[in-house]
């Protein structure tokens, strides 16, 4: 990959004018504007940058310097990774890709003069345009709890501070204290994840609080790789989770941060650390931009992962509708390859393949305990639909289950590698 | 060795129903003549009630045994892995192993090139399998294997991938694999000998490598896919 003027913007651009006045003149190479570096934006950004050989412009417009992965972050609550093995820079994009990294804030965006504007004050016009912002919250939708509570009850849904306070918090619970969770409703951010982190907030008060307890109060009747989570709880923290469903008033909870009380069904509890993972909808900009529809989630078309509403635009990752497909990292990576190859064939003529789609989403219950899920995926008219899928089973050996989380290591390593460089 | 070794998966799959017994029979062999054939595995393997570790593990018992299963052997890390996975030697699993060790167990530690001629191997498993308490494990009592494995017409392995095919379809495998070849938990898949890659996809496709995402991935990629696969992954710069 050569090194060119834009490797040197992006190295320096957060601080720079530099970008918004050479753009028009003479600018023979389509523009790609990509909003969110995150699993989805990251991928396409370096697929499009890397198969493109300098044919496309990319710009990556995402406002955090060092990105924290959400995908491990549950494993360092549990101690099992530090902090820093999941942060991630953009400069390898920058370096070696010749991405242009604006660390910036997208605030607007005009699909009709295909232009986006940012925090910053630049105006970006775009041939395409990527949007991978994530998720955010659907206010109201725990009552008591807004995102200035964030502080005392923390969701932790979107990695870096959020997870280190989580992490302080528990290792500050009072002996035989209460760690409560208020557990979200579908669809949202990696289905197995509230129940990943249960397991390792258990694992770390095993070990240091072992008569505190901890309780979910969720609003869903099931939940992703149950059967395995429960077996893992029971084998290995026997008595600690509790699990208070629909049936139970799981879903008409309330909390009152000032106090560290939840309301449940009527019922106040006293607890210690209460994380509150609300509803979610897709990334605000997603809204701004008019590619949501009611459900706060975005339509694709599921050949391309174009936006339903603008075919100059994509969607990937959580802020889609994916039909069968789960919101995760695995996921979204997944739409981004199908999104690159597509834009690169519109702006450049190269080949478009027939899209194909994949997850596999790994859990970790305890030391060595690791369970998956997964599927393949094909798009039809109406959605993306599953073809084929495994998970893993209760009752399995202790070989396999370490085989499975020495897997899982090995995906990280992988996937963080494809959307880094 | 191609050939010999699609005549041997279609004997042992092809053959559900009436057929079944017969084909089995004859692909299981005659273990007098296996018996001249065990001194290609006798200087590393010993086999019968009181056989030990040698250069590889005892092979007593070796119908319906999980893969790297002896205690106090140390297996290769590939051997390992394949029997946590699920690994069993049974007649197809073994047949695969024994006509090339590195098709079925990509790292292993056997150094034996493989025996090419079918009908050698069938004598040599009829002749381990005097050995083996668990004949239930060979399909001529019960077969084991599944009746809907499609069986392989050779002109499979002669399909050229195209690359930049290849170069595509990949991007769905580095989403584990690395590039680079680095291998933290997950093994290296470039610059394998094409023709290796492709058997060792097939495996997975018949499901006669265990481990279930490798099945599922393997399982929707069409011959030509596979074949593009190998041509990308064996060519890649590291
Ligand atoms: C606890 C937890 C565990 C998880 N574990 C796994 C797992 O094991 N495996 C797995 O596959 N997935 C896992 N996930 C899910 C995974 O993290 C998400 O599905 C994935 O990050 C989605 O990618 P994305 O690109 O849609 O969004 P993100 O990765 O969130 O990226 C969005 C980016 O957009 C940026 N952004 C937002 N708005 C703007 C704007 N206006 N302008 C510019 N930039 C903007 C944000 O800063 C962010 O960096 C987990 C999630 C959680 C919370
Ligand atoms: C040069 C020595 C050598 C020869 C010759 C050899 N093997 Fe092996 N064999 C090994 C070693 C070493 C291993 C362990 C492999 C590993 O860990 O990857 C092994 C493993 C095996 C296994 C797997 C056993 C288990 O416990 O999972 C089988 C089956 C096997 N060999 C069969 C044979 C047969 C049949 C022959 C003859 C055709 C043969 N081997 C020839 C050295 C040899
Ligand atoms: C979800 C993660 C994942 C994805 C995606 C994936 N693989 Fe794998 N692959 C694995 C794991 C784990 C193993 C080890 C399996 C085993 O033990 O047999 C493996 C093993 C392999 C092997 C055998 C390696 C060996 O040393 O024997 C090959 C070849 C392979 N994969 C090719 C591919 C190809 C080609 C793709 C893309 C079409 C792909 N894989 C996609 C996880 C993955």
């Amino acid at each position: 990959m050569t090194l060119n003027r834009r490797s040197f913007l992006g190295a320096s651009l957060a601080a720079g004018a530099a970008l918004s006045a050479p753009r028009a003149i003479g600018q023979a190479r389509p523009r790609v504007v990509i909003v969110g570096g995150g699993a989805g934006g990251a991928t396409a950004a370096r697929y499009i940058a890397k198969d493109s050989q300098g044919a496309i412009d990319v710009t990556l417009i995402e406002p955090t310097r060092t990105y924290y992965t959400c995908f491990f972050s549950n494993l360092y609550l549990g101690g099992f990774r530090d902090f820093a093995s999941i942060g991630h820079s953009y400069g390898a994009l920058a370096s070696g890709y010749g991405i242009n990294v604006l660390h910036d804030w997208v605030i607007g965006v005009d699909r009709d003069a295909r232009t986006v504007t940012t925090a910053a004050g630049h105006t970006l016009p775009y041939d395409r345009l990527i949007v991978s912002p994530g998720i955010d919250f659907v206010e109201g939708s725990v009552p008591g709890w807004d995102i200035s509570a964030q502080n005392r009850m923390p969701h932790s849904w979107k990695a870096g501070s959020q997870t280190q306070l989580l992490k302080a918090q528990i290792e500050a619970m009072p002996e035989g204290g209460v760690f409560a969770m208020v557990a979200p409703p579908d669809p949202f951010r990696c289905p197995p994840g509230p129940y990943e982190r249960v397991s390792m907030v258990a694992h770390v008060l095993k070990a240091t609080n072992p008569t505190a307890k901890i309780l979910i109060l969720d609003p869903k009747a099931s939940f992703s790789k149950q059967a395995l989570f429960e077996e893992g709880w029971q084998r290995h923290y026997a008595g600690m989770v509790d699990r208070i469903g629909p049936d139970f008033g799981g879903a008409n909870v309330s909390v009152n941060p000032e106090a560290m009380e939840v309301d449940i069904d009527g019922t106040v509890e006293k607890v210690d650390v209460c994380n509150v993972i609300p509803a979610q909808k897709a990334g605000r900009i997603a809204e701004i931009a008019g590619l949501t529809d009611d459900s706060g989630f975005c339509p694709i078309v599921p050949a391309t992962m174009q936006s339903r509403m603008d075919e100059t635009v994509f969607v990937l990752g959580d802020a889609t509708i994916a039909g069968d497909m789960p919101k995760s990292g695995f996921s979204a990576n997944s739409h981004a390859k199908v999104a690159a190859m597509q834009v690169r064939a519109a702006l450049t003529g190269s080949t478009a393949f027939p899209a194909k789609y994949s997850n596999t989403c790994w859990s970790l219950i305890d030391t060595d305990d690791g369970v998956k899920v997964g599927a393949s995926y094909a798009p039809t008219d109406e959605k993306i639909a599953k073809v084929d899928g495994f998970v893993s089973q209760t009752g399995e050996d202790a070989a396999l289950r370490k085989a499975t989380y020495e897997e899982s290591v090995g995906w990280y390593a992988g996937i963080t590698a494809d959307m880094f460089g | 060795m191609r050939e010999a070794f699609f005549l041997a998966l279609a004997l042992a799959t092809g053959g559900a129903g009436a057929g079944w017994a017969e084909t089995a029979v004859s692909a299981i062999g005659d273990a007098e003549r296996g018996a001249d054939i065990w001194i290609f595995c006798s200087g590393c393997h010993q086999i019968g009630p009181d056989a030990e570790i040698g250069i590889g593990p005892p092979l007593t018992g070796i119908f319906g045994r999980r893969a790297a299963s002896v205690d106090g052997f140390p297996y290769s890390r590939s051997m390992t892995r394949a029997g946590r996975d699920g690994l069993t030697w049974t007649l197809e699993t073994l047949d695969a192993y024994i006509e090339n060790p590195r098709v079925l167990v990509s790292g292993t530690r056997m150094s034996f090139d493989g025996l090419e001629d079918a009908g050698e191997r069938a004598d040599l498993l009829a002749f381990l399998r005097v050995y083996s308490d668990k004949p239930s494990n060979i399909p001529e009592a019960a077969p084991t294997a599944r009746a809907d494995v499609p069986t392989l017409p050779p002109e499979t392995l002669a399909i050229v991938g195209d690359r930049a095919y290849g170069e595509y379809l990949s991007s769905e495998c580095t989403t584990c694999h690395q590039r680079d070849g680095s291998d933290k938990g997950i093994p290296s898949i470039v610059l394998w000998p094409e023709e290796n890659f492709v058997l060792a996809m097939h495996a997975y496709r018949q499901k006669l490598r265990p481990h279930p995402v490798m099945q599922m991935m393997a399982g929707r990629l069409t011959d030509e896919e596979i074949a593009a696969l190998a041509a990308y992954f064996g060519s890649l710069t590291p």
